[in-house]
């Protein structure tokens, strides 16, 4: 049987999920049985690839380029997991969003603690501009799993992906797999 | 004050008549137009043409066409004279002896007027709203007086049943039905609560009613606490009413002076006292259960019901609530006899129905018309149709708990089951038209704003889904709305109409469920036009 | 007192005829979620997440404040019902900022056990992000409206058991807001007896002790019911 082509997302969150992911341990080993990673932040891949089975995405949207990168994931991938809280409710990195717009955000860190020369790093085409508002990932594109916490416990993720790796359709279900924060 | 000094006002009132009343509007419509300075510079220009022996100048309620205000109408040759300014007061008099009028006349036999009924309306334009005198010699409070000297309690509740009225604040409850609980309720204490917090925009009935003849909404109470046994009565009317307010007082006052209300009504051993509450401009307190509450001196919220108010109200005690059309259609019924009533509208709904019109419609006004007119009669008959030359697009009625209808359905007879199968309610009685020029998703847009600003904040469905619901509106107006949108949008209607606490969550998915399915093309068309990722603030 | 028999998700049960669906209910062990519902104080019917379906009835009815009457038949956990549960929790979930992850409640919330309870993984509809502030002037306790979903426990517990009627609400709508006093800082109440009932009896991390950290406060809830019997029963119950 071909392996399941899977992939690791990282966009506006902390990485607690993907370290969350590294605590399944020897657990990885199994799953490395039945899977090809065929893109994540660990492995540092350029481009996200063609025909992927399955990715779990870490973190909100926050930027332009995390649009962009959300989308072209969305176009080539099958089963798209919201991955953790930031993934799922937007969470930590959405409470910028009650203070206002980008400008808001940028002044407050840039502007106002400076002592000098207080400025906001603009380049167009290489700095990500940041979104007025920080979205979970399901108001841009649509989401087949939602694999809330913050982190997901290991043992959530392993549970949700036994249960994708079986072929069936992914039921999550009571306290230890669906509970936000 | 007994029956027969009653009739005696009422001759001398009659006797005192000049020959030719000129009467000048001076409801709000009229009076936001300089309706006070024309009266004014008539009642000069009479006395320095030395007319005060034959003419006198009065001060009356609405008279309907209120779009051409300030109205004046001359009783020596019945002409109406509209846009009236305080310079043509001395034509208008000069008229009287054969001069020119210089301030344009409309027919009084025109469709806007010839085609209207009054029952409630029937002194509105007629009489003095600030003299009890007037109102006494237009047959006022006789139907009081016949009710305490001739009936018994059971008997006006009867004859209130078999008149076939039905509550005229929206839902159509019959009053009758509604009078017989409360009057079957045993308590020591018992209220009448007139409910004139109209609230609906574009409503301005009840409003009208009370600056143009506020002791026939004062007599129909007093009937009604007789029927039901209640000593006390309470007005709530909002606090956006000052003239209406200012004008109950003064009746309230008249009332009390001449025995009509207080203790020992009529020299007889029923006492009514009233009071008016001013209500501070939540639409919430327009239900009945909220309107209690602010008068017990709370926060204006809703309770669950049951109980009902008919058991359990006021303070605990069983309570009438009425709305102010309803109240003001009772003396004539007493008066004229329930069969009489009963003759007028259809089968199921009983007499005539006041109409506020606005919008895109040559005569904006107050309409009054026997039930089971139909919508195409009120708004191009007597309306005079969409001006510049556009069509009707729809009719909106029932204000935010109402619908749209459109164009197509516009000879549905205006009755409380007919409206509500095409999706809308009689409502209070607002009714907004619109032509082809109106987005119907923004008039939906609009009244969702309207109770999401005005839920109260007690029950989640409404204080949080309507919010959800305005969003997606604007998001659908903004081009970014997709399909999915749309279905979020019908299962918030489903969610918010079903599960929250009162009328007002209850009703408010109606202007988008009536749009969405009188008018789905017009959702569609916008459907998909930008990424919908902009930032979506108040 | 009399005895009446009425049926619940076609089950006969027996229930005094005082009582409501919702004592009824949970006499008989089954699960009816409620937010706004709290032993020991008076119901106002205003959560939606006790509406149950009576056989009859037009309408859809609260249970915590409608009595039972013989031969009722009452279904509690259609999929209607519980379509609009999940939806009247992620409206909570959407209207102000619960970040879960950094609430002292986490793990010890109404709110959070409801979603799990009811399978919401996520919130379809689009967050509010209002603008909430938080007010520690009180010396013991903080309240965090950006956790507050107006239950109004803390407004009815002031009042009805502690008889201080130190908090109420302020606003309309969306902007409600329970508030101390005449909406004076909280530390400023001359009407606050600091007792404590508002912190144990807030289902959520609206209202929380000074001090506390994330997912670190827990609720003594059974002291709220040994006032009320207290009270009541004049019994001292432990």
């Amino acid at each position: 049987m071909a392996k399941v082509r899977a992939a690791t997302v990282w966009m506006a969150g902390c990485a607690g999920c993907h370290m969350s992911f590294l605590d399944l341990d020897e657990w990885l080993f199994e799953f490395a049985k039945h899977v090809d990673v065929v893109y994540t932040p660990i492995a540092d891949v350029k481009e996200y690839p063609e025909d992927v089975d399955v990715a779990l995405v870490e973190g909100a949207v926050a930027t332009d380029e995390q649009v962009h990168l959300i989308r072209d994931v969305r176009r080539k991938t099958k089963a798209l997991i919201a991955f953790g809280d930031c993934a799922v409710t937007s969470n930590v990195p959405a409470m910028r969003n009650p203070f206002g717009g980008a400008e808001v955000v940028l002044k407050r860190s840039y502007e106002d603690p400076a002592n000098l020369n207080p400025q906001t790093p603009r380049e167009e085409g290489i700095l990500p501009v940041l979104l007025d508002r920080v979205r979970p990932i399901h108001e841009v594109v649509p989401v087949d799993i939602f694999l809330p916490g913050c982190p997901p416990p290991a043992a959530r993720i392993q549970a949700a992906l036994e249960q994708l790796l079986s072929g069936e359709p992914i039921k999550l279900e009571g306290r230890d797999l669906i509970k936000f924060g | 004050m007994n029956l027969a000094e009653l009739h005696d006002i009422a001759r001398k009132e009659r006797a005192a008549a000049k020959r030719v009343q000129i009467r000048c509007c001076v409801a709000s419509g009229c009076l936001s137009s300089n309706g006070e300075g024309v009266l004014q510079q008539l009642k000069d220009a009479v006395q320095s043409a030395g007319l005060s022996e034959t003419v006198e100048v009065v001060g009356v309620g609405c008279m309907r066409l209120c779009s051409r205000g300030p109205l004046v109408e001359s009783t020596a040759d019945g002409s109406l004279y509209v846009k009236v300014r305080q310079e043509d007061a001395s034509s208008i008099i000069s008229a009287l002896r054969g001069g020119e009028a210089a301030p344009e006349r409309v027919d009084p036999e025109q469709a806007f007027f010839a085609r209207q009924v009054s029952i409630v309306l029937e002194n509105s334009g007629r009489i003095d709203p600030e003299r009890i005198e007037a109102y006494i010699a237009a047959e006022g409070y006789e139907a009081l007086a016949h009710v305490l000297a001739e009936l018994r309690p059971s008997e006006v509740v009867e004859a209130i049943t078999r008149s076939g009225l039905r509550g005229r604040g929206g839902a159509g409850f019959p009053t009758g039905v509604k009078w017989a609980t409360v009057a079957k309720t045993a308590a020591d204490r018992k209220y009448v609560i007139c409910n004139a917090d109209e609230g609906d925009p574009g409503a301005f009935m009840d409003r009208s009613v009370l600056e143009s003849d506020p002791h026939r909404v004062l007599e129909g109470m007093a009937i009604a606490a007789y029927a039901i046994g209640a000593e006390q009565g309470y007005i709530y009317v909002r606090g956006e009413y000052p003239l209406a307010i200012s004008r109950l007082q003064t009746a309230i006052r008249q009332a009390r002076r001449l025995g009509i209300v207080g203790g020992r009504v009529l020299d007889t051993p029923f006492s009514f006292r009233v009071d008016i509450r001013v209500g501070a401009g939540a639409f919430v307190c327009g239900e009945e259960t909220a309107l209690m509450a602010s008068i017990e001196g709370g926060r204006g919220t809703p309770r669950p019901r049951p109980p009902f108010p008919a058991e359990s109200g006021l303070w605990g005690a069983p309570t009438l609530i009425n709305n102010v059309e309803t109240f003001a259609n009772v003396p004539p019924i007493i008066r004229n006899g329930p069969e009489w009533f009963a003759g007028i509208g259809t089968e199921k709904s009983k007499g005539t129905k006041v109409f506020a019109l606005a919008g895109k419609i040559r005569n904006t006004g107050l309409v009054e018309v026997p039930m089971g007119t139909t919508l195409r009669e009120i708004v191009q008959v007597i309306g005079g149709g969409v001006p510049d030359g556009k069509e009707v697009k729809a009719v909106q009625t029932g204000g935010p708990s109402g619908g749209c209808i459109p164009a197509s359905e516009l000879d549905t007879p205006v009755d409380y089951e007919s409206l509500a199968e095409i999706g809308s309610i009689m409502g209070s009685g607002g009714m907004i038209v619109m032509d082809e020029e109106t987005s119907m998703v923004d008039v939906a847009r609009f009244f969702m704003e309207f109770c999401m600003d005005e839920s109260c904040g007690k029950c989640i469905p409404c204080r949080a889904g309507t919010v959800q619901m305005h969003r997606l509106l604007k998001k659908v107006l903004s081009g970014g709305a997709t399909q999915a949108d749309l279905a979020k949008l019908s299962k918030l209607c489903d969610l918010v109409k079903n599960t929250s606490l009162c009328g007002l969550g209850q009703t408010a998915p109606n202007p988008v469920l009536s749009t969405m399915r009188h008018f789905p093309e017009e959702y569609e068309s916008l459907l998909g036009r930008t990424d919908g990722l902009a930032a979506s603030d108040d | 007192m009399a005895v009446v028999t009425l049926t619940i998700n076609n089950q006969l049960l027996s229930a005094r005829d005082d009582q409501t669906i919702l004592d009824a209910v949970r006499d008989a062990g089954i699960d009816l979620p409620t937010l706004c519902h709290l032993e020991g104080v008076s119901d106002v019917g205003a959560c939606r997440l006790c509406l149950v379906e009576i056989e009859g009835t037009r309408r859809l009815q609260p249970a915590c404040v409608t009595r039972v009457a013989e031969g009722m038949v009452v279904q509690t956990d259609t999929e209607r019902l519980r379509g609009y549960r999940r939806d009247i929790v992620q409206l909570l979930f959407a209207e102000r900022n619960h970040v879960c992850a950094v609430c002292v409640a986490n793990g010890h919330c109404e709110l959070q056990d409801m979603a799990v309870n009811l399978g919401v993984d996520h919130i379809d509809f689009e967050y509010l992000y209002p603008q909430c502030e938080v007010d520690t002037s009180h010396e013991r306790f903080g309240v965090d409206h950006n956790r507050c979903i107006l239950c109004t426990r803390c407004v009815r517990v002031c009042h009805e058991v502690e008889g201080a009627h130190t908090w109420d609400v302020r606003g309309r709508g969306t902007n409600a807001r329970v508030i101390t006093d005449l909406n004076q800082p909280w530390g400023l109440s001359d009407s606050c007896t600091s007792c404590g009932k508002c912190v144990m009896a807030c289902p959520t991390g609206a209202i929380f002790n000074q001090g506390s950290t994330v997912a670190e406060m827990e609720r003594d809830r059974s002291r709220l019911a040994f006032i009320v019997t207290a009270r009541e029963k004049q019994q001292w119950l432990r």
